[in-house]
């Protein structure tokens, strides 16, 4: 602020307290259905006073969604995600970084380009993939005459088949197959003095070490960001779970909220939707409360 | 830039490499070459492989009235919900780096919608605008008839844009926001010494000095209304009513895994893809600039 400007503050005031509340309405209206019973959660107005039956509610929702179970695969995933992002990434900025072989270039450039394709536009044949995900292989053997050629010598016919659909494997590993991590990784790695490394080296470490005992000490930083964000995101994942999970057995939160919405004969059980929505809501939620620093500083350098 | 100290054994560097080479060419490449491959055959009905039909996929989708509906409705979809998202974005976060008391408080609290997932964001505006309970019942009591998704194209339409935008207004605010504050302090100072108001100073400096974020989340954006509205469809309209919110995502999922027809969902995808890269492309001449600025 350089100059009194009264008027204009009072609108900068009101104008702001307004996008408060339009970013906090909801999450308050939802907190508020959840507490009312089914008369009054359908009351035209509805009541902003809120009742008695959240405990209620929030119950009914847990157990006719099976929300227990569906948290602990959400989190699963989630970590799941993370934790591979973290390792994963880092590993691969640090060979892109920190060597020079042939064919490098090419390697980063392949990486590069998966930023450009979520999972959304390529999901048909991702899923096909997952139903067999040795299908990729079978196919470059076949082709080759691999298979052929093994068939003949050994008598044994190689039909290779690995289903991960309605498994925790099928759910992480196509959502960490994006290039997101690994150019937080490499902007930061640049940025580590050369000093250091030359340090190292003469007192005898080797790659490994330098690696271990260096570099990903230094990265803490970035891996809580990454590590934050990537938790975030892959708990918000609706269309990938949906699609691998037939069975009910592995799937998670958010798919299941489908579940939760009011059929059109049936009664308009809002108040346990919009229970079940909190609770669905709220991991995440806390997650970016208690990590804002991360969070922000995650999303402003993944997306650079 | 380039390390000038590195290690010799390449061999070990590669292995480094090796894991996230495995996956992308497992869970990226092989289905985007999946994707190709289908789109240009067509699967017969008793199996027996694919056929070649070269792009006749193409041809019979673009011909289909259906997919040009589901195109114009994601592109209103993105115009419209992105142009609200900034704007919004863009006005909190210059009012709130003017920093009066309590913006510390706003920029906690604006970004905690980008933290929902948007099924669930989806599921509670499902409520909030339903039309026989929660708020707009109370519009529809003043004006029957006046609000209606379930029937009303025009008003599905709507409530998906408002439930994206609400989401990514967040989102957009705390880049806005970085990049706001980016700015040096005795440019602001320099300018109101020289008499410029408030208003004055934002067109003349702020704005020019965050143009590259701007474009940068346009892009961001406008991919991000491809893909994130799939779970927001899906809870809220389920692409109705008469396709009015059936957007490419979509249509895609509908047709490849409820119609079965993967032929014709690759080809989508394929063209999809496509707008992707394209505007991807946009983006990265953008980002040279935003290097720019810095």
């Amino acid at each position: 602020m350089v100059e009194r400007t009264p008027i204009l503050n009072f609108f900068t005031h009101l104008i702001l307290f307004a996008g408060f509340v339009f970013c906090v309405a909801p999450f308050v209206i939802v907190a508020i259905a959840a507490s009312h019973n089914l008369k009054d959660v359908n009351d035209v107005p509805m009541s902003l006073l809120p009742g008695s039956d959240f405990w209620v509610n929030i119950k009914t929702a847990w157990t006719t969604a099976g929300l227990g179970p569906k948290l602990f695969n959400s989190f699963i995933m989630a970590a799941g995600v993370a934790a591979g992002k973290v390792i994963i990434s880092a590993l691969t900025a640090f060979s892109i970084v920190y060597f020079r072989y042939p064919g490098r270039t090419l390697i980063f450039w392949l990486i590069f380009v998966t930023l450009m394709l979520p999972l959304e536009v390529r999901i048909v044949p991702t899923y096909a993939v997952v139903a067999n995900v040795l299908s990729p292989y079978q196919a470059i053997m076949d082709v080759t005459g691999l298979s052929w050629l093994i068939e003949k010598v050994s008598g044994v016919q190689v039909s290779l088949s690995l289903g991960l659909l309605n498994s925790y494997t099928g759910l992480i590993m196509p959502l960490i197959a994006t290039a997101t991590g690994t150019f937080l990784y490499r902007q930061f790695f640049l940025t580590v003095p050369d000093e250091l490394t030359e340090a190292a080296r003469m007192d005898g470490a080797g790659a490994l070490r330098f690696f271990i005992d260096i570099l990903l000490p230094l990265s803490r930083n970035n891996m809580a960001a990454l590590g934050t964000i990537m938790f975030l995101w892959a708990w918000n994942q609706y269309l990938w779970p949906l699609l691998i999970t037939t069975d009910q057995s592995h799937a998670t939160a958010v798919t299941e909220l489908k579940q939760l919405i009011p059929n059109v004969g049936g009664a308009p059980e809002w108040h346990i939707a919009m229970a079940g929505t909190l609770i669905v809501m709220l991991p995440p939620l806390i997650v970016v409360v208690l990590m804002q620093r991360w969070f922000v500083r995650g999303l402003i350098a993944t997306e650079k | 830039m380039e390390k000038r100290v590195t290690f010799g054994r390449w061999t070990i560097g590669i292995l480094f490499a090796v894991p996230q080479l495995l996956l992308i060419f497992t869970f990226f490449y092989w289905p985007a070459g999946q994707a190709v491959y289908w789109s240009l055959t067509l699967q017969q009905p008793w199996g027996g492989g694919n056929i070649w039909v070269g792009l006749d996929n193409f041809r019979s989708i673009l011909a289909n009235a259906d997919y040009w509906n589901s195109i114009t409705a994601s592109l209103v979809f993105a115009s419209i919900s992105t142009g609200l998202a900034m704007i919004i974005a863009l006005v909190l976060a210059t009012l709130t780096d003017r920093q009066l008391a309590g913006s510390r408080l706003y920029r906690v609290v604006l970004i905690w919608p980008y933290g929902i997932a948007a099924p669930a964001l989806a599921l509670a505006f499902r409520f909030i605008l339903a039309p026989e309970a929660g708020f707009m019942a109370a519009v529809n009591k003043f004006w029957p008839g006046f609000w209606d998704p379930g029937l009303n194209g025009a008003d599905a339409m709507a409530s998906v844009i408002i439930a994206f935008s609400w989401k990514y207004v967040g989102y957009n605010f705390i880049f806005f926001l970085a990049a706001l504050q980016a700015i040096p302090r005795s440019l602001i100072e320099a300018a109101a010494m020289d008499g410029s108001g408030v208003v004055r100073r934002f067109w003349d400096i702020q704005f020019p000095l965050i143009t590259p974020t701007i474009f940068f989340l346009l892009v961001i954006n406008i991919t991000e209304s491809f893909q994130d509205s799939f779970g927001i469809v899906d809870i809220m309209t389920a692409g109705g009513p008469a396709n009015a919110t059936n957007l490419m995502v979509y249509k895609i999922y509908s047709d490849g895994f409820r119609g079965l027809d993967y032929s014709g969902a690759a080809a989508q995808s394929i063209i999809l893809m496509l707008l992707i890269i394209v505007l991807t492309i946009v983006q990265f001449r953008f980002i040279e600039r935003r290097v720019h600025y810095r």
